[in-house]
């Protein structure tokens, strides 16, 4: 076992880890997040996304020993108290149907409107290609999206 | 689920740190970059090694560097470093596109280009950019270091010329003197991500020099160098292309996969050829385009 001390949502965190052991895994069993889900457990379909110093990573491919200092933001990180306005479209175009994309989308999702507040479709579905959806076909994803970057001010 | 294997894990923060645990535990030993391949080969057990040597902290690889003459690019590159460098974009258009052909965004936020020829399987995108511009491999041992052609870095499906006891630092380019463009085509299942099933780097001068490489069909990625002699010092037009096309049959020996037959891939070769031929002349004279949009799809 080795002590990895990191910052999750904002709060620093010591946990003991094995070396082998996945982020996903230390996220979902030992820090009690459970939005990262695991989808494919080798990197295909973006359902474990968390942010890494603000950029998205598969947990399912880093062991937490890596993540020695770094800041982790998962999708409770993200709502906070209350929904973002990326969340909100999600709801008002029904965009999903089992759910269990949505934190993976909602984290790609986030990371695109920081770095470019209004993206155009190609761009969005740039974004996305690493999140794997299996109900909605995408359309009503990529919608609110849309609808979102149009909110966010220019 | 979690890793079946354990292993011992190491976080140096110098390359010579990093390379004294490589000479102690010799053979024992792999080195971590982003996990892209390694997380995923220790989870299906085509890797068992008993110490993992994690080079993400390492601060002293020598610096990266981008102009329009030369380029180095140090093993902490990931994919988006390069996709997010403007500068790369304009100067080294194969590259650039053959860096954002790589999977997805979360992937490459995390997926080295060291690791990514480390790694050396048959149809890693970035391969034929770095054989068209004819890029140097800089690697260090405790003893040294030495520099390495990318024409002699690959030697068969996952084996390259890096040994265990060295570690990649970066790898360097020197464009050519004269007016040039590249493109990098790579055809895919889907848009999206996925592997290629054949990818095609094309580099043309405006002294009419040309440059091919070829991944994912054939064991290693390679130059199709009979075709360049073919173009060489012409004027592009359908008779010489058909001619160059002729010839792929010849030149690429791909095998049928999970992802494409061998028909398929050789069908496949002959329209990027031709199509990539024709966009890089478009693009060598100011014309600009997404080369996705070229195979469709
Ligand atoms: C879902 C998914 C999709 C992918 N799609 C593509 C794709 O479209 N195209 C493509 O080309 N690849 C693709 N890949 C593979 C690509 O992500 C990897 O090849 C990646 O570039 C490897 O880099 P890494 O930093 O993750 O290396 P790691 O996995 O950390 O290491 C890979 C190998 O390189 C060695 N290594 C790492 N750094 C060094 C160094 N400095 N010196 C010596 N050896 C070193 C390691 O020991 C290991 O053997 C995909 C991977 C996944 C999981
Ligand atoms: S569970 Fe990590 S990418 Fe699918
Ligand atoms: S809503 Fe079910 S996988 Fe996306």
């Amino acid at each position: 076992m080795a002590k990895v001390k990191l910052t999750l949502n904002n709060e620093t965190r010591t946990i003991d880890v094995e070396p082998c052991e996945t982020l996903l895994d230390v996220l979902r069993d030992k820090l009690g997040m459970k939005s990262p889900k695991c989808g494919c457990d080798r990197g295909d379909c973006g359902a474990c996304a968390v942010l890494i110093d603000g950029k998205s990573v598969r947990s399912c491919l880093i062991f937490a020993i890596e993540c020695e200092g770094q800041h982790i933001t998962t999708l409770e990180g993200i709502s906070g108290d209350q929904l973002s306005i990326l969340q909100e479209a999600f709801i008002e175009f029904n965009s999903f149907q089992c759910g269990y994309c949505a934190p993976g989308v909602i984290i790609s999702a986030t990371e695109l409107l920081k770095s470019n507040p209004h993206p155009n479709l190609e761009e969005i579905k740039e974004a996305l290609s690493g999140n794997l959806c299996r109900c909605t076909g995408y359309q009503p994803i990529f919608d609110a999206i849309l609808k979102a970057s149009k909110e966010t001010k220019k | 689920m979690a890793f079946s294997h354990s292993f011992e894990y190491f976080r140096p923060g110098t390359l010579a740190e990093a390379l004294s645990l490589l000479d102690q535990y010799k053979g024992d030993a792999r080195l971590l970059a982003g996990g892209t391949d390694l997380a995923v080969h220790i989870k299906e057990n085509m890797a068992t090694p008993p110490v993992v040597i994690d080079v993400k902290r390492v601060t002293d690889f020598p610096g990266s560097r981008v102009s329009p003459k030369a380029l180095y690019l140090n093993a902490s590159t990931t994919f988006s470093d390069i996709v997010n460098h403007a500068d790369l974009r304009k100067a080294y258009p194969m590259l650039w596109e053959a860096a954002r052909s790589v999977a997805s965004v979360g992937i490459r936020n995390r997926a080295t280009l060291a690791g990514n020829i480390c790694s050396a399987v048959p149809s890693l995108d970035v391969a034929p950019a770095l054989l068209c511009y004819d890029a140097i491999v800089h690697v260090a041992s405790s003893s040294g270091t030495r520099e390495i052609s990318i024409h002699d870095w690959f030697i068969s499906p996952r084996k390259t010329a890096c040994l265990g006891t060295e570690i990649m630092l970066g790898i360097s380019i020197t464009a050519p003197a004269v007016k040039h463009s590249g493109i990098y085509l790579k055809q895919g299942r889907y848009r999206g991500e996925d592997l290629a099933q054949a990818g095609l780097g094309v580099l043309i001068t405006s002294d009419l020099q040309y440059r091919l490489a070829y991944c994912a069909v054939g064991p290693i990625p390679f130059r199709a160098r009979a075709i360049e002699a073919v173009l060489n010092g012409k004027v592009l037009t359908a008779e010489l292309i058909s001619s160059a096309k002729a010839m792929v049959q010849d030149t690429v020996h791909p095998i049928t996969d999970i992802r494409s037959s061998k028909e398929y891939r050789l069908h496949i070769c002959e329209v990027m050829l031709e199509r990539g031929l024709k966009a890089v002349e478009q693009r060598l004279n100011g014309a600009e385009f997404d080369s996705a949009e070229i195979l469709g799809g």
